[in-house]
Order: structure tokens, then sequence, then C-alpha cells
């Protein structure tokens, strides 16, 4: 069954890969080869004089407690990012696909969140959950609850969470939404006269149907948690109370680009990009097995 | 990488857009300021520029304090760095540290001829910014200091006299009581913790933050801050905030509203809080000296300022420096020093500003505008209350915030957290020695 093109020559299939091998060679191996190299010296600020000091950048993070801790953080953080823009996009998706009027409407309202940068995300639920000015801590209040997330880390990772979510629960959605779409409707009204009913011809035909949809997304999704949430913590918390939600990709930002110490740095994303290789190693050997396509 | 281009990008406009007009050498000035101080600012700039036809300063903002350095950085690794760069004192032994960037101050005023006479300038505000044989290294520019601020309404509303003693922390704690017991939800907040109560309680009790003179005999140096007297005070404001007393509501000035907006009773914070809380509180509202221990020897000694300086850069040509120091000196002249200091609250940079506003009646029309420069000059600075030299500071402030917020949520008794901060600030200390060595 398999097909196989084959071409003559060597030149046109190096031209037709080329842009993509170009494209990764400058924005990723070129950085990332820097950052290995800076990870094995502490260089001073200004770039004009730079220490060799081998792996002795890892060995002061790894022998770091607060380091080792904030391991522990970005998981709880990324699975929780990763559940909350997910479920509630699926959902949404669900119910927009069902709807017969008005369903562009509602469409483009859910996208629309998308469309805020993350750092002004960040403002705004800073700003509603703020916690002496806020209208949501407020409202709290009066219920009896004394939000004070600036002192309660728990507080803190909620807040975070939900305004690293919000914004990603329309880029889920649209790719749920047209997942749906394509979903045969023949196997569902086949279903539908044996007798199943909505959720079960939800979980046992949808669902299974959807799984490359959702693996994908649960592999962009974990991505984003782990490197582009920094803005909306650093609005938000800057790692605090204490170091409640100082993820890993947070802290290669300050300890760079806030204090300077760039050796560091290096070798906190030299950490992080071995993490994350693995991590997508592990989600495509294992549950990739589990994806229909 | 993005931040250098971004940083080239914005320096190339810069140097474009004027250009075209007037064929004067341009001196690039990169501050920090927004809002109503960056008005000021720009103020400064038009004056300096239409006073004089050889040099055209051209200001630009280029964030917050962090944000401006790193912009500044950024832009010397890309070789486009500006004439003068605004740090604030958190940066100071960084940009020491940094021989090849910078050009000292004293060394471009020498080379001008311009007119710079070190002794003009306030002993405590020079010392932060003077190297240890005495040169001074970059021009101070806002320096301020913490003091006490007092909703004099609220007091009356607790059945306090609003003139009451507020001197030591131990009457503080008396008048918290009262607060408290009178119903009060936010007797007493703080702005930037780490600074006031750490920093400057250090200073004013004559104890070491930090060994080797703070720092400005060495960069081997270790951070102090866990001795007795500083332990009893994060204990006592430790019990405040679980008594409900003491209220926290972030690392930066983020309380400063809710005091402005007459929620709170007391609030310690840098005396150039000025300019906003004399334009929108509406109360009664008075200034006082900081607050210390009676129990401690050697208090009250002198308070440390807080600010930015201006530092020079290297590798610009011989005559922009002239420029430079022309424009430097029109800054520590007195009419725009007594301006800058009326307007915002910070201190006075030369004694001659702040005689001449004492003079001009200011102090008698604004009570309690000069606390913070009797409280800055009372004494001579010790090796302890000079100011701090600390290499990765920012850094080390953010440790102090986080174990300072683990005392005030109740999970860490005073010495344990203190112990840690010290601890975990050493390792960076470390760090910056090996950089800069």
């Amino acid at each position: 069954m398999e097909k196989r093109v084959t071409f003559k020559g060597w030149l046109l299939p190096f031209l037709l890969i080329a842009p993509q091998i170009i494209i990764s060679g400058v924005f990723f191996f070129y950085p990332a080869g820097q950052a290995i190299w800076q990870s094995l010296f502490i260089p001073d600020p200004f770039g004009l004089s730079m220490r060799y000091v081998g792996l002795g950048n890892f060995e002061y993070l790894l022998s770091d407690p607060y380091y080792r801790q904030s391991f522990v953080t970005t998981a709880l953080f990324s699975t929780l990012v990763t559940l909350v823009s997910m479920v509630p996009a699926l959902f949404l998706a669900v119910l927009a696909d069902r709807l017969l009027r008005g369903a562009g409407a509602y469409r483009t309202l859910l996208i629309w969140p998308y469309a805020v940068a993350p750092a002004v995300a960040g403002v705004l639920w800073l700003f509603m959950f703020n916690t002496r000015v806020g209208v949501i801590s407020w409202y709290l209040g009066k219920l009896g609850y004394d939000w004070n997330h600036v002192l309660n880390g728990g507080e803190a990772m909620g807040l975070v969470v939900v305004a690293s979510s919000w914004g990603r629960i329309s880029y889920n959605f649209l790719f749920f939404f047209a997942a749906l779409q394509a979903v045969p409707r023949s196997v569902i009204e086949a279903a539908a006269i044996d007798g199943a009913r909505f959720w079960r011809r939800f979980f046992t035909i949808v669902l299974p149907l959807l799984s490359p949809t959702t693996f994908f997304l649960l592999v962009v999704n974990i991505v984003y948690a782990f490197f582009e949430t920094f803005g909306v913590i650093h609005t938000i918390t800057s790692g605090g109370p204490q170091q409640s939600t100082t993820i890993l990709v947070y802290k290669v930002f300050s300890d760079g680009f806030v204090g300077q110490d760039l050796g560091s740095s290096a070798a906190q994303s030299v950490i992080l990009l071995v993490v994350v290789g693995l991590l997508t190693v592990v989600q495509f050997k294992v549950i990739e097995k589990r994806v229909h396509y | 990488m993005k931040k250098s281009t971004l940083g080239a990008l914005v320096a190339g406009t810069a140097v474009l857009l004027p250009m075209a007009a007037m064929a004067q050498t341009e001196i690039q000035f990169w501050h920090a300021f927004t809002g109503r101080l960056g008005d000021l600012v720009a103020e400064q700039v038009d004056t300096f520029n239409a006073g004089q036809s050889d040099y055209t300063v051209v200001a630009s903002h280029k964030g917050n304090y962090s944000e401006t350095l790193n912009a500044g950085i950024a832009a010397f690794r890309a070789g486009e760095q500006p004439h003068v760069l605004m740090v604030f004192e958190v940066g100071t032994a960084t940009m020491m540290a940094a021989q090849g960037a910078i050009k000292p101050v004293y060394e471009v005023m020498e080379a001008s001829g311009a007119a710079f006479d070190p002794d003009a300038y306030i002993g405590a505000v020079k010392g932060y910014y003077t190297s240890t044989d005495g040169q001074m290294l970059s021009l101070p520019f806002n320096s301020s200091t913490p003091v006490l601020w007092v909703n004099r309404d609220a007091l009356e509303a607790a059945g306090i006299d609003p003139n009451t003693d507020l001197s030591t922390w131990e009457q503080v704690g008396t008048v918290l009581d009262t607060l408290k017991d009178s119903g009060s939800d936010c007797p007493l907040t703080t702005a930037w913790q780490s600074w006031i109560h750490l920093e400057n309680l250090s200073a004013y009790h004559n104890v070491p933050f930090a060994t080797q003179d703070n720092g400005f005999a060495g960069t081997d140096t270790e951070l102090a801050f866990n001795s007795p007297l500083q332990v009893a005070h994060i204990g006592a404001m430790g019990e405040w905030a679980q008594e409900g007393k003491f209220i926290y509501a972030g690392r930066r000035n983020e309380d400063g509203a809710n005091f402005r907006a007459g929620e709170c009773a007391l609030f310690t914070e840098s005396s150039a809080g000025y300019a906003g809380i004399k334009s929108e509180a509406e109360f009664e509202f008075d200034v006082r000296p900081l607050p210390y221990w009676a129990a401690a020897e050697g208090a009250p000694q002198n308070t440390i300022i807080g600010g930015a300086s201006l530092w020079v850069m290297e590798g610009k040509d011989a005559g922009d420096y002239e420029g430079v120091a022309e424009f430097l000196s029109f800054l520590s002249s007195t009419p725009i020093q007594a301006k800058w200091h009326q307007d915002t609250g910070y201190l006075p940079i030369t004694t001659a500003a702040g005689d001449a506003t004492r003079e001009a009646g200011f102090y008698d029309e604004n009570p309690g505008t000069d606390v913070a420069v009797i409280q800055m000059t009372a004494n001579e600075p010790t090796a302890n209350s000079k100011g701090l030299r600390l290499g990765s500071f920012d850094q080390i402030r953010g440790i102090i915030d986080e174990e300072l917020e683990a005392v005030w949520s109740g999970d860490k008794d005073a010495q344990t957290a203190l112990d840690s901060a010290v601890e975990r600030g050493n390792q960076l200390l470390r760090r910056f020695e090996q950089a800069s060595r």
C-alpha cells in the first residue's frame, strides 16, 4: 500500500527542504548552540569578560533546593494550564458544533480572547483579582472569602493558571471545532439509530476520532505552558509569594533579563531544552500509540 | 539577541529624527521616567537645549529601572550605547564593575573643564556613588529616602491625637493597637519592604547590612542582616501582620494606592511619594521621620538613599563628552536642582539647592518636605550608613522579598527567614565576585 516518490539526483530534494533547514538553523540550532556555549561561563553583563566554569553553572543550579522545587511547580503549573485550556475548549466546541443558528457569532466571540497579548491578559486578570480594588475579590469578600494572592501561594497559582489559560481556550476551541466538523455524520447517525445517547456517542465515537487533534493540542499546550507564560507571571506575581509561582522559564527570564546573570540563565535554558525534549519523546512514544489516525 | 537588535533600532531612529533639523552634536540620554516625572525630565532637557546651541540632548524613555539598565547593557553589546544612562541604585555595583563600559563622571568633568565641585554634593548622596578613594563615578540624579506618611484623619477617627509622637517603633506599636481595636482595616502598610525594613533599618540603627562596609570595601562581602536587631524588627512586623495590624500588598509600592485612597493610617514609603500623595489624598496628611527602635543603641543614625544616578558610557567621540559634561553640570546647578526637589520630593543633591529651597520659604509653606533632608544629613554617615554596594542586588532583593513573604504569611519565623535569605544571597554574591574578578 505504501507509496514512495523517488527523486533523481540530489539538487531538487535539497532545494525543497532547504527553507526548513535554514529556518531551523537560524532560529533554533544557532541560538541553542550559543546557549550551550554560554552555559559553560560566568560572563559579566556587558560582555567584557567571560570566565570559564565548566559545568559549574549546572552544579550551582542543581544543588539549589529552590531550583529543584521549581521543577515541581512547573509540573503542576503545566498540567493545570493544559487541563484548564483544553477541557473547557472541548466542551465549548461540542456545544458550538450543535448550534443551528448564530454559530458564527458564538465562534467569533469565543475566538476573541486569543487576540489579547499575554501580558495584557495578565494585567486584566490582576485588576479583577486585585486584593483591594478588584471586582472579583470584592465579591468574594462579600461572600466571606478573603482573597489574597499576594500572600497565599495556592491562590496565586490559581490566578496565573487562569490568566495563562484564558486566551489558549480560544486557540484550542478553533482546533476542536474544526475537528468536530470533520467527524462523519453517518457514523454518528448509525450510533443514534442503535440507541446510543449523546454522551455515549461522544465518548465512544467522537472522542476517539478527535484523538489526533487532542494529541496535537496536548503537545502544543505543554510547550506553551513551559515557554510562553513568563509574561503573565511577570505581570501578576513576579514568581511570588515566596516561590510558589516561579516556574522554570520565569526563572530563566528573571535571572537573565532582570538579574543579568547570563551564565545561570543559559544553563537553565539548556536544562529546560532537555526537559521539554524528553517530555516530547515520551509523548510521542507512549501517548501517540493510543491515537487513531 | 532580540533585545539588542531592538535597542539598535530604537537608537537608530533616535539618531535619525532630529538630524534633519540641525547639525548640532547629539547627546543621547536614556531614562526610566514616565508620567509627571517624565514630563519634568523633558522640561529639564528642553531648558538645556534652549540655553545653548552646541549640543542637543535627546531623552528617551526605556521602560522601568530594570528595563532601562537592560536596554543600556544590550545596546552596549551592540555598540549602540547612549551617552548617558540612568541606572537605579541597585545596579551601582554592576556598573562599577564594568570597567571599559563606563567613563567615570569625575574623569568626564576633568577632561572637559566644566565647573564641577564634588564637595557641593550632599555627603550621604554622593557617598553612594563614590569610589573608595573618594572619586565620583556617577552623577546622583534622583535620590529619596524612606519616611513615615501619616493619615491624620484616620488617627483622629480612632481617637488618637494626630500630633502624637511616632518617632519610635515602640510608640507606633501602641498606636497600631488602638487603630486595630477601633476597627481599622489597614493600620500600617509599606512599600519597598527590603529597602525600608532591612536596608534602611540597618543603616538607621548603625548595624551592618553586609560585611566589608556593606560591600564598599570589596566584592568579597557577605550579607549580615540576620543579626538580633533585624530579627527583632522583622519579628515584630510579622506579629503585626498576623494580628492584622500590618497589611502587606506587594513587593513594590502597590499599597500606595490604598494609602492615597485613605484606607491606611500609616505608610512607610519613599519621600518621593510626595507628588502623588499631595495630588490625590483627600485627607490631612503628615510626613514624619522613619521610626526607630528606642531600645536599640546608636539609633537614629541616618537613613540611606534609593533612586538613580546617571552613568556616562564609554565609546563615544571625545567632543561628545564635552557636551555630556555641560549637561551634567547643568543638571546639578542650583535652580534646576531646587526646582526638581520641590516638584518631586526627591532630595536636593547639592547643599546649595537645599539652602535655596529653604530661603524661598518652600519648607515653611509645605511643612514636612524637609523631613527627608534632615533625616539624611543629621549625622555624619558611618561605614554602616554610607550605602550599599552589592552585586546581583536586584536578585538578592527578590530573595529577601520571598523570605519576608514567608514571615508575613506566618510560614517562617523571622530568624529562619533571614538566615535563609542571607545564605541564598551569599551564593549570588560569590557568583558576582567570580564574574567581576
